[in-house]
């Protein structure tokens, strides 16, 4: 069973859900385009804040949230404008509960000055422009329902010797499901009692109305606890009741034995039998539900489609991952045996085993969904940063999301985090001219920051572009020189000048902002997306603004390859890297000076790579007429990478190499094939950037 | 199991030593996993002439060093009865090439020596201490030196 | 025998809550996220006694409640709300639409057991 831990835990990871929630609520609502469900919605996310706060005596939280709450709840009632200044206030507010409750949990520090100062806000906005001073904790609330004598009875001193209460239900009692043999009960425990049935208001049968209320009773209760203890007991029913609760004799005589000698039980058989026609069709449900019930709930039905779902740890869907990649290498293994052993391909035993490996494939595919999240977690986290740089720097900044919902495995979405995070750091620092070189530009004063995410060949793209003066090619050539990463004479392309921005040594402290930087340059991030398998690209546009573009594989589980053959070698190409595999002939293979070649594809040369030299697995280059090329798509363009031969596609399962060695260079990572044996998959990218050889010049056209 | 004769009164410890070339070296048991027969290895691109590759070792990519070579004695021509001692390195798995293990000796700490210094500097950065076991001659192979640069990948 | 309990919460953290507070004291419980949800599980299921939140998405504990008594099978079926100490007007919303008792939050496990005993026969 979950202990408190366990509970406070959910909580907090409730909180980040709830947080997430009211930020994106409230930018609806900015954007003007919520209605009531939002605003309840976002109402709901700050209760339940309070609530889970409350059974946790997280005060703070609790005190903060409530004034919040307060606030909203007056703009839900439609009391309180949603104007801009309301909302950046209310946006704020959020801000500072998610600092609350990092603090909490002791994962962050809360600033108790600002929570204060928008304390006070959310508290004007409510009590018009002159607020009140601080009163920061929630009113003690009296409690409305309270018997009225009870006051009177608290200041008794003598401690009577017990109660007589005499209670005569109505029907609304009934109606709401109190019953009279529970609270007899509840008397029972709190002392003896002597109880007396009184019909005299049941009328003659033929009179009687089945869902009216005719029975009541007095209970003696003889015992000195205090009148509230009695009064707690009828709490729920007292409106809907006549009820009189009255000292026994303070000074008279001990309670007769006689009085309290009374068997409870056999009153409650008696008190049973006397419940309400609505309570007897409780305990004997009738057979079967009349039709008419079953209409009268119809339209609520119609809105229930809800998603079942279920919690579980992430290690034992790990686990499972596992589990059923191995499943995926031992069936290639038995496919392996299997034709080797020479069965025919219409044997029974070759068609059970097709049907097997569909059945692996689509088990690995489930299992793969269920791990799968939308980058909206990712995305959530990014207009409070882009708030925030946008304080820092004094720039109007308006942040634009699209495809939140886009999914992709959960080892991917963690390491998204840091490279959106610094591309967009770098969009509002960098890419945004200040607001002054926007209004002198002609261009709006509120700069866009977009952040969109789409799926493109079996990959997630990510995207984050900004509106802003495009990147400054000549500034970037000079630093380029300036640190020596290219001589000062050096003719580049406008791309391969962008490009530069992702070396390492570029973005030192001279370019780099207390913003932007935090010691990490685009060298850093363009790695990290590529150690995933992903890739990099910048566009720009001078005065138009700059876009990042990367992309990533789905998961980093399984991979969808080609296996070749490289001298003794198997290796694995990423089939998303493969645009086409082509058979040279030798008209189409040239010679290019001493070393190179490039081969002739429809109209262009593209470098011909010999991938068994690259990977130092020969010495002598393979002549390309004798193998095949898989023409594929890098960094720098297109390329022919010439291996011996293709054995076939094939999804395996991504092992690392850096858990038991080390990253090596030119491969991305490691599988194991159905022989059992380990074989490498190729980057391609860092592949032919391990070729030696000088910089290719782009394809030439040829004839066009 | 343990004897513990040592005369600073520490523990005695269990060692596995085996041969690679002409000389015994041992491993503190501890960081033994398994021992298994060699299995041909896929080559790893660009990495130094002692590491002969991976091999699949129940669905991990455990990488094989060849001992022999690493202590710069020469490259092993691996064959079917060469034998892979799966160890324990950091957090590493890693397998080492050598010729045979021989077999399980318990010593106590006080009965090894410190390396000599007439060793040269490749046997001493990877040799912790020696010991005397009849005739034979046992180097105690510091296990943390023979796989390099792990993290320092990438500079 | 042990009573079924329905709890109707859109807070996972108040329905972990409310299921360890109530577990703990044998009861049996079943979940519900919304209104919606509580409808559809009362109609499989037979619990003796329903606590709901009031502030959840889709159908709201009003909603709720109002939707439970309409329907003559669940006419007796107890039903506490889960409020906070300033929401008397909900509260008393709460009792027109039906509700059988309430329950302040934070609520101690003997502060729930005591207000479940007090509904239920």
């Amino acid at each position: 069973m979950d202990t408190l831990e366990d509970i406070k835990a959910t909580f907090f990871q409730e909180c980040q859900e709830l947080l997430a929630d009211l930020e994106s609520g409230l930018l609806t609502l900015e954007a003007g385009a919520g209605d009531s469900e939002v605003v309840n919605a976002v109402f709901r996310a700050v209760h339940s804040i309070k609530g889970g706060a409350g059974a946790f005596g997280l005060d703070r939280l609790v005190a903060f949230a409530h004034v919040f709450e307060t606030t909203l709840d007056e703009f839900r009632a439609g009391r309180l404008d949603a104007n801009p200044v309301v909302l950046r206030i209310m946006l704020r507010a959020a801000d500072i509960l998610t600092d609350l409750v990092a603090d909490a949990q002791g994962a962050g520090e809360a600033d108790e000055v600002s929570a204060e100062q928008l304390r006070l806000e959310l508290q004007g906005l409510i009590s018009g422009p002159t607020p009140c001073s601080a009163a920061p904790s929630p009113p003690e609330e009296t409690d409305t329902m309270g018997f009225v004598p009870l006051q009177v009875c608290i200041e008794a001193p003598p401690q009577p010797t017990g109660w007589r209460i005499t209670i005569t239900p109505t029907a609304e009692m009934y109606g709401k499901a109190n019953d009279i043999v529970p609270l007899l009960r509840e008397l029972e425990r709190l002392g003896p009692c002597a109880t007396t049935l009184n019909a005299s208001g049941l009328p003659a049968l033929d009179d009687l109305e089945p869902e009216a209320a005719y029975l009541s009773w007095a209970i003696e209760l003889n015992v000195g606890c205090p009148r509230e203890a009695v009064a707690e007991v009828f709490d729920f029913v007292e409106d809907d009741c006549v009820l009189a609760i009255e000292p026994l004799a303070v000074s008279a005589a001990a309670p007769q034995p006689a009085a309290v000698d009374i068997d409870i039980e056999a009153f409650l058989a008696s008190a049973l039998s006397a419940a309400t026609p609505a309570q007897a069709e409780l305990t004997n449900p009738p057979p079967q539900p009349a039709p008419k019930v079953a209409t009268a709930q119809e339209p609520t039905r119609e809105l229930s489609v809800v998603p079942q779902s279920i919690r579980v740890d992430l290690e034992r869907v790990d686990k499972l991952i596992d589990l059923v990649g191995e499943l995926v290498i031992n069936q290639a293994m038995l496919a392996q045996r299997v034709a080797e052993s020479g069965f025919v391909r219409s044997s029974a035993v070759a068609v059970g085993l097709d049907d097997l490996e569909q059945l692996t494939r689509e088990i690995q595919d489930s299992v793969m969904a269920i791990r799968a999240q939308p980058v909206k977690s990712v995305f959530q986290r990014m207009p409070r940063l882009v708030r925030e740089i946008a304080a820092a720097t004094g720039k109007r900044v308006r942040l634009v999301t699209e495809g939140e919902g886009t999914e992709v495995d959960k080892t991917v979405i963690e390491q998204l985090t840091d490279p959106i995070t610094h591309m967009i750091r770098n969009a509002v620092d960098h890419g945004l001219e200040s607001t002054a070189t926007r209004l002198e530009r002609g261009k709006p004063e509120e700069g866009t920051v977009r952040l969109a995410a789409f799926h493109r060949s079996g990959r997630i793209v990510i995207e984050v572009g900004d509106d802003g003066g495009g990147i400054n090619r000549e500034r970037v050539r000079e630093i380029a020189i300036d640190k020596g990463l290219i001589s000062a004479d050096a003719v580049l392309t406008e791309e391969e000048t962008d490009n530069l921005l992702f070396l390492p040594g570029f973005s030192t402290a001279a370019t780099v902002s207390n913003i932007s930087g935090r010691g990490v340059g685009m060298d850093v991030v363009k790695r990290s997306i590529q150690s995933l398998g992903g890739r990099i690209s910048i566009s720009s546009m001078p005065g138009k603004g700059s876009t990042f573009t990367m992309s990533l594989p789905l998961t980093l589980a399984v991979l969808d390859g080609m296996v070749v053959t490289v001298g003794e070698q198997t290796l694995v190409a990423p089939l998303t890297s493969i645009i086409e595999t082509l058979q040279p002939k030798a008209n189409e293979v040239r010679q290019l000076g001493p070393t190179q070649r490039v081969l002739a594809v429809r109209g262009s040369y593209v470098p011909l790579l010999d991938t068994g030299l690259i990977l130092g697995w020969r010495t002598e280059p393979a002549d390309p007429l004798l193998g095949v090329c898989l023409l594929v798509e890098s960094d720098g363009g297109r390329a022919a990478l010439l291996v011996d031969a293709i054995q076939g596609q094939r999804q395996v399962v991504i092992k690392s190499l850096e858990a038991n060695y080390r990253q090596v260079p030119g491969i991305a990572a490691a599988t194991i094939l159905g022989d059992g044996r380990v074989a490498l998959i190729l980057d391609v990218d860092a592949a032919i950037a391990l070729q030696t050889l000088p910089a290719f010049p782009t394809p030439l056209a040829l004839a066009s | 199991m343990i004897e513990a004769t040592s005369v600073t009164g520490q523990p005695g410890r269990e060692l596995v030593s085996f041969r690679a070339g002409d000389q015994e070296y041992c491993v503190d048991i501890i960081a033994v996993r398994e021992i298994r027969g060699w299995t041909p290895c896929t080559t790893l691109p660009q990495s130094p002439n002692y590491v002969c590759g991976v091999i699949n070792l129940r669905g991990a990519v455990l990488p094989i060093i060849d001992f022999n070579a690493r202590l710069g004695r020469g490259a092993t021509q691996p064959s079917a009865r060469h034998v892979i001692i799966v160890t324990h390195i950091g957090h590493r798995l890693v397998g080492l090439l050598v010729d045979a293990v021989s077999d399980i000796l318990t010593v106590a700490d006080g009965s090894i020596q410190t390396t000599p210094d007439v060793a040269c500097d490749t046997v001493k950065s990877f040799v912790r201490g020696i010991l005397a076991v009849g005739e034979r001659m046992i180097s105690l192979v510091s296990l943390d030196r023979i796989v390099p640069d792990l993290e320092l990948e990438a500079a | 025998m042990s009573l079924t309990i329905l709890t109707v919460d859109d807070s996972r953290t108040m329905r972990d809550m409310l299921m360890m507070s109530l577990k703990s004291a044998g009861f049996d419980v079943v979940q519900a996220v919304d209104g919606v949800h509580g409808l559809e599980v009362l109609a499989s299921t037979s619990p003796q006694v329903i606590i709901t939140d009031i502030n959840m998405p889709r159908l709201d504990g009003f909603g709720f409640i109002e939707g439970v008594r309409r329907d003559e099978k669940y006419r007796g079926i107890p039903i506490l709300v889960l409020t906070t100490e300033s929401d008397a007007v909900k509260k008393d919303r709460a009792r027109q639409a039906g509700a059988t008792g309430w329950i302040v939050k934070p609520f101690s496990p003997t502060k729930l057991v005591d207000a479940i005993r007090r509904v239920a026969a």
